[in-house]
């Protein structure tokens, strides 16, 4: 499993940069923001947080569709349904997405305080919309996981991806908003929704694995 | 002996041949008996009292709640036949849940826009980000995302489980559709006919209601089982061509 993980790291890094081109696309779409809405500084500070977040997401959720799709292109997914004799296929699935959380998506996170400072954001209310992301983002790659195995045998699912997981993370993303939004604003406890966003985290850490484990099982031939 | 129990009788079912006659005989039935319903159901809703302060507006209730009723009846129906696709491998599973898809999506369409034309003289607006609007668009996304999905594969037993898997997933939206207008209290009204305490609407309006929502729900029933009469007969079709190519090609080189 720690050989699987340092794998699939590896090869995120170094396989055309996706990592890189992850993050340059989370820059783009904050970067693009203050065309649209103005450069109001006290506007950008308020929608900082709600931007940061959906930033992130999209930008984790372009990635998505490689998550098995290079696997299956050069066979070795089938090696790892195979090897489900022996090691569980949901905890596989698991630490492919680790993987590809720790290779693609944690750079976002890396990012976000850097962009936030661009959004004329304060420094606590960059800091907790960066711990939200943290909790947040393995949540988006877990459900996103099982999207992910259901359009595996599709040439171009890249885009049904999406689509088909967008509905399933807005509660993460209220969740997360809303936590980022309540360690500025001073009469909301920041701690209750940030919570909900770890439960939901954990969730979708069980659900998502196990449904794109009997999802990768279905598509294999 | 099988035929007694509910699961023989589901088994027995697996028959697509048995189960087309048996649609065959049924259904000008339950499609008479629908259309009755409803308009009885509609009729009464227009002989009802007009609520103190909406007005006439409130009849809108009679379409919009079934309709809403419906679509998240419809989404558990889905979530049921991806068990039995998944668990039981029942071969009508799966042409029932891709028959619903397209049906529920017109249903939460529907409650949607019933919904926003009575918002637009009482709330002042067509559309508000309230909890449960907001988790009924997402419902009507994900049917969307399970047609698509059903679309996009084109061989029908990997289909079937890939959207089986997508609606199981997304089962979770349902109680938070239920209980969102409870959870953040918005501007959505809190149930008022399914409650542990009795339903709150006077009975001169509940009753139209409960009817329409019957006659609506066996509408429902009327259009699923047609979808999938057609969506068998649409695969029996495929084979039949695939076979009539296979036995052209054996001819041709003779």
């Amino acid at each position: 499993m720690l050989a699987l993980y340092i794998r699939d790291v590896k090869l995120g890094i170094r396989a055309g940069g996706g990592a890189l081109v992850g993050v340059l696309f989370f820059l783009a779409v904050i970067a693009v923001a203050p065309f649209a809405i103005g450069p109001d500084a006290n506007l950008l500070a308020r929608i900082g947080p709600a931007m940061l977040w959906i930033g992130a997401l999209l930008a984790s959720l372009l990635g998505l569709d490689r998550l098995f799709q290079v696997d299956r292109e050069d066979g070795s997914l089938d090696l790892l349904i195979l090897g489900s004799s022996r090691h569980m296929l949901p905890l596989t699935v698991f630490v492919k997405c680790l993987a590809h959380w720790t290779a693609s998506v944690l750079p976002l996170v890396v990012a976000a305080p850097v962009l936030g400072l661009l959004m004329n954001m304060s420094p606590l209310a960059t800091f907790a919309t960066a711990l939200t992301l943290l909790a947040g983002t393995p949540a988006i790659v877990f459900i996103g996981a099982a999207g992910a195995a259901v359009a595996v045998s599709l040439p171009r699912g890249g885009l049904l991806v999406s689509v088909l997981v967008l509905p399933l993370v807005i509660p993460v993303l209220i969740f997360g908003v809303s936590a980022s939004y309540a360690a500025s604003t001073q009469p909301d406890p920041f701690l209750p929704p940030f919570l909900m966003l770890c439960a939901l985290m954990l969730f979708f850490a069980v659900i998502g694995p196990l449904a794109a484990a009997v999802a990768l099982k279905g598509a294999s031939d | 002996m099988a035929e007694t129990t509910i699961s023989g009788r589901l088994t027995n079912l697996a028959n697509p041949t048995r189960f087309l006659e048996l649609v065959g005989r049924f259904l000008p039935w339950l499609a008479a008996i629908a259309l009755l319903l409803t308009f009885a159901g509609l009729a009464m809703g227009f002989a009802a009292p007009e609520d103190y302060q909406q007005g006439s507006t409130v009849r809108i209730m009679y379409l919009h709640v079934p309709f809403a009723w419906i679509s998240m009846f419809c989404y558990m129906l889905m979530a049921a036949a991806a068990l039995g696709t998944l668990v039981w491998k029942h071969p009508l599973a799966d042409v029932a849940l891709k028959a619903a898809a397209p049906i529920g999506a017109t249903f939460t369409a529907l409650a949607l826009a019933t919904g926003s034309i009575w918002g637009r003289p009482m709330w002042g607006t067509w559309w508000v980000w309230d909890g449960r609007l907001t988790s009924v668009f997402v419902l009507f996304l994900m049917y969307l995302g399970i047609l698509a999905l059903t679309r996009a594969l084109d061989d029908p037993q990997r289909s079937a489980r890939a959207a089986a898997i997508l609606t199981l997933v997304g089962v979770i939206n349902i109680p938070i559709i239920k209980f969102s207008v409870e959870w953040w209290n918005t501007l959505h009204q809190p149930a008022s006919v399914m409650r542990l305490d009795g339903p709150t609407i006077h009975p001169s309006l509940l009753w139209p209601l409960l009817v329409s929502a019957i006659g609506f729900t066996l509408i429902f029933f009327t259009l699923h089982l047609m979808a999938m009469r057609a969506e068998i007969w649409r695969r029996r079709v495929a084979v039949m061509r695939r076979m009539a190519a296979k036995r052209a090609e054996n001819r041709a080189p003779a």
